[in-house]
């Protein structure tokens, strides 16, 4: 007890063993966290899927999964796209201004690479409902025909843009998506990257 | 910017009055931590106890994150494990510090359990602290036993398979005890789900209570020490004893230091040597569960063996199940067979140097023996360790009485 | 009480010893010598691999894009190369035969090889298939020294030739009677790297775990100096 203690050396080791040993721990973090990510099983199971559009009838929508999620893909009818001018004054977002909800190709007032088809994530963004397709027009009143979240009420034109007063925020989202071939849409891939 | 600093002190004293209120905080910490005083002569053989708690927090860590991915089916076990291997991000890491650890786990429980022996820490006040110790033991090893059969690899399943029939020589139940433990005519996918539940659910809660009470036993009366004498005889005018120091931060640096060397040698493992020469990871059991086709060669895994060759070493069903039931419950006596009245092997005679060098090398002779095969010269030599191994805990109270001690020193050494 | 703390981890280490010893023993195998860090022996064991082997066998936890990315191997590479019975490069390896089918020509279903080289080692498969001989008694006309009664046949005669048995029981061993594609050097050249193709795929990480592990223990080693430090500052003050 007698010797002198240097105490800014044991200061200093003090810190610097517990930051070495803080770094230690948040090396063995990684991994752990790593591993919740989604496995290689679930990147090739959510691989890009490929649908067919030869059978599908103008005004016909279809459901296909990719990743598990829920993806409509529907041929717009020249009046349903006419449709979709004069309902602009009701939604929220008519510009798609959000560009994170879609891919740039998207980014225009029908929501898709072909005006003809849309191609939309089946997954209300309010709170993951899949929104209920009901495309003909209720006559004196704003709804245009599109989609209709029945768990909360949201609406969405046929462009899968929200209007406003509703409870969910954005419009529905837009996966990547290409003309792989002529009428095959592949659902995963970016158009142009591939 | 000294004001701030104690404007800050006191809004973190204020909060800690607060908890304090509520939860006895700095209370706990005082009695267990900072002002739990152990002897400052701790050697070499005190930091196993600390490793045990590493390697929990470890198994426990790992097996959360390995049960998100594995599945307890006779269908999808194996392939879910090559699955965590393979396709989940870092999962093979996972995997090995799991398997690695249950191995690691044995052998600091082992020295933990040797230590206790050559000191004599399960002799009065501590006998407590040993019969909680050994129950953890015996969870230990049931929780290891059910972990094996998961991966449902041809070990795991024949390994299953020859140790659940041991209880068949019960007399009366055994068969339909069999028939509980599998809940199906041999083992199966209930088996293995039932097992699943044990390992990752029942038998750890019990396992964690249990360690919480043996620290708690262990704190009511003190750390033994390596000349086994009371330290809290001698005492300061702050009524701490002479020989003690604080927990922390005097044995937290020690510990750091040892658990610092034992990752260093985990590390080694998990990194270089996963399968430890078949011994950690078996060779057989990285083929599926087959149970038209028992292997060649099937051993238990390497931290049961001793038992394992007891078992064996007798011709008979249930002589060989009573003599290893007799060998794992054994040391639970110990407290009562120990007749000297020194603790430490510092200061006993030759007759308990030499049987506590003769029971430590029939053990790990006995666990040898139980991997080779059970022939020739093999069952002579297990029947003569297994003598020595019973002969130390059955003959204890004579030799210990009239082993010649020495005197002990009033003061740690 | 000192001889305690030295003797007991040094009786440990040496029965530790002991028993590798006793346990390696067994059938005679001859070493495959392969390196699995050897990535040209790799890329050609793929390719045997998938000309010889992935007809009957399948490698089921196997994807074909980790092998790609671990052997260096182009998407075009894998394509051509090695993808003959997949689509996707995500998509894990599956024999082009129906495993029913060949329960029934074979009397078994060819066993799955992701993990056969960890199972049964690389020196047990690499003397496994030099070891066929002609057995005209047995249904695929030839018998195997180490697995006697396989239901494989020997796929790789053409390459290697034809061998028969000579000597007593007890002391036989296999010689050429009719040679094959390759010298007998060739042929080795080629189960060595087929082997270790083998062994690659039945731990894809093998090598990535042994980089890391070198890190993790530099870090350790350094942490363990500061530990050190510390330790000896803070016990300055017990006396």
């Amino acid at each position: 007890m007698t010797e002198k203690v240097d105490q800014s050396k044991r200061h200093f080791l003090t810190i610097a063993t517990a930051v070495t040993g803080g770094a230690g721990i948040a090396f063995a973090a990684v991994p752990f966290l790593s591993s919740l990510k989604p496995s290689a099983r679930a990147r090739a199971l959510g691989a890009p899927v490929e649908v067919p559009l030869a059978s599908l009838e103008p005004g016909e929508m279809i459901r296909v999964v990719w990743r598990g999620r829920l993806v409509y893909v529907l041929r717009r009818t020249e009046e349903m796209l006419g449709r979709l001018v004069g309902v602009t004054e009701y939604l929220r977002d008519p510009n798609s201004s959000n560009v994170e909800l879609q891919p740039s190709y998207a980014t225009n007032e029908h929501r898709s690479l072909n005006p003809e088809y849309l191609v939309v994530e089946g997954s209300c963004t309010h709170l993951g409902c899949a929104p209920l397709p009901q495309f003909e027009v209720t006559p004196s009143s704003d709804w245009f025909g599109g989609f209709f979240c029945p768990c909360h009420g949201s609406k969405f034109d046929l462009s899968g843009r929200v209007y406003k007063g509703v409870p969910a925020p954005t419009n529905l989202r837009v996966p990547p998506y290409t003309f792989s071939q002529t009428n095959v849409i592949t659902i995963g891939i970016d158009s142009g990257s591939a | 910017m000294a004001n701030n600093e104690k404007k800050q002190s006191e809004s973190s004293s204020k909060l800690l009055n607060w908890i304090d209120e509520r939860f006895p905080y700095t209370e706990t910490m005082r009695y267990h931590i900072t002002e739990y005083y152990a002897s400052k002569n701790f050697n070499f053989w005190y930091v196993f106890g600390v490793l045990a708690m590493v390697i929990l927090v470890i198994q426990l860590f790992t097996g959360i994150f390995l049960t998100m991915n594995y599945k307890p089916s006779a269908t999808d076990a194996f392939s879910s494990v090559e699955y965590i291997m393979r396709d989940v991000e870092w999962g093979w890491l996972i995997r090995y510090m799991h398997s690695t650890g249950a191995s690691f786990f044995f052998i600091v429980v082992y020295l933990h359990m040797f230590r206790a022996m050559l000191y004599g820490s399960y002799k009065k006040p501590r006998e407590l602290i040993w019969i909680i110790g050994m129950l953890i033991f015996i969870v230990l090893m049931a929780e290891a036993f059910a972990g094996y059969l998961l991966p449902w690899g041809q070990m795991s399943y024949w390994g299953a398979q020859v140790i659940i029939s041991i209880f068949g020589a019960i007399p009366f139940i055994g068969e339909a005890l069999v028939e509980i433990i599998r809940g199906d005519y041999s083992i199966s996918d209930i088996t293995l789900n039932r097992f699943f539940a044990l390992h990752v659910i029942a038998l750890p809660l019990a396992l964690v209570a249990l360690i919480f009470v043996h620290i708690v036993a262990l704190h009511e009366v003190g750390s033994n020490n390596p000349d086994g004498i009371d330290i809290k005889k001698y005492k300061n005018e702050e009524g701490i004893p002479i020989d003690g120091v604080a927990f922390h931060p005097y044995h937290t640096s020690k510990d750091l230091v040892a658990i610092i060397i034992f990752l260093m040698i985990f590390s080694m493992v998990v990194f270089f040597a996963p399968e430890m020469g078949g011994y950690f990871l078996e060779y057989s059991n990285f083929e599926k569960a087959n149970p038209m086709a028992t292997p060649e060669h099937i051993v238990p895994v390497w931290y049961f063996t001793p038992f394992y060759a007891l078992l064996r070493a007798v011709p008979d069903k249930l002589g060989g199940a009573i003599l290893m039931g007799l060998a794992v419950i054994l040391p639970l006596f110990l407290p009562w067979l120990d007749r000297a009245k020194v603790k430490s092997i510092r200061y006993r005679g030759w007759i308990y140097k030499t049987a506590l060098s003769l029971f430590a090398i029939s053990f790990i002779a006995l666990g040898v023996l139980g991997v080779l095969p059970a022939e020739g010269i093999y069952i002579l030599l297990a029947r003569i360790f297994g003598a020595l191994y019973f002969g130390f805990f059955i003959l204890m109270p004579y030799y210990t009485k009239i082993d010649k001690t020495k005197p002990v020193p009033d003061r740690v050494t | 009480m000192n001889s305690y703390k030295t003797i007991f981890p040094l009786v440990l280490i040496v029965i530790l010893f002991t028993i590798n010893t006793f346990a390696a023993t067994g059938k005679s195998l001859q070493n495959a010598n392969n390196d699995p860090q050897d990535i040209k022996s790799l890329q050609s064991g793929a390719r045997n691999f998938m000309n010889y082997c992935s007809g009957c066998h399948s490698a089921e936890y196997v994807r074909y894009n980790v092998i790609a990315s671990d052997l260096g191997l182009s998407d075009a590479q894998l394509q051509e190369n090695l993808m003959f019975n997949a689509q996707q490069p995500f998509e894990t390896i599956n024999a082009s035969m129906p495993s029913m089918d060949a329960a029934g020509w074979f009397g078994q279903a060819p066993p799955d090889l992701s993990l056969m080289a960890r199972a049964k080692s690389t020196d047990y498969i690499y003397s496994f298939l030099k070891s066929f001989y002609i057995d005209q008694s047995s249904p695929t006309g030839v018998d195997n020294l180490i697995l006697a009664g396989t239901s494989m046949p020997n796929v790789l005669w053409e390459l290697q030739g034809h061998q028969v048995i000579i000597g007593e029981q007890g002391s036989e061993h296999l010689e050429l009677s009719s040679p094959g594609k390759m010298s007998e050097k060739e042929f080795d050249i080629f189960l060595r790297d087929t082997v270790n193709f083998l062994e690659y795929i039945s731990e894809p990480i093998r090598n990535a775990r042994r980089a890391l592990g070198i890190k993790v223990l530099m870090f350790l080693a350094f942490f363990l100096i500061l530990a050190y430090l510390l330790k000896k500052e803070i016990w300055k003050d017990v006396k």
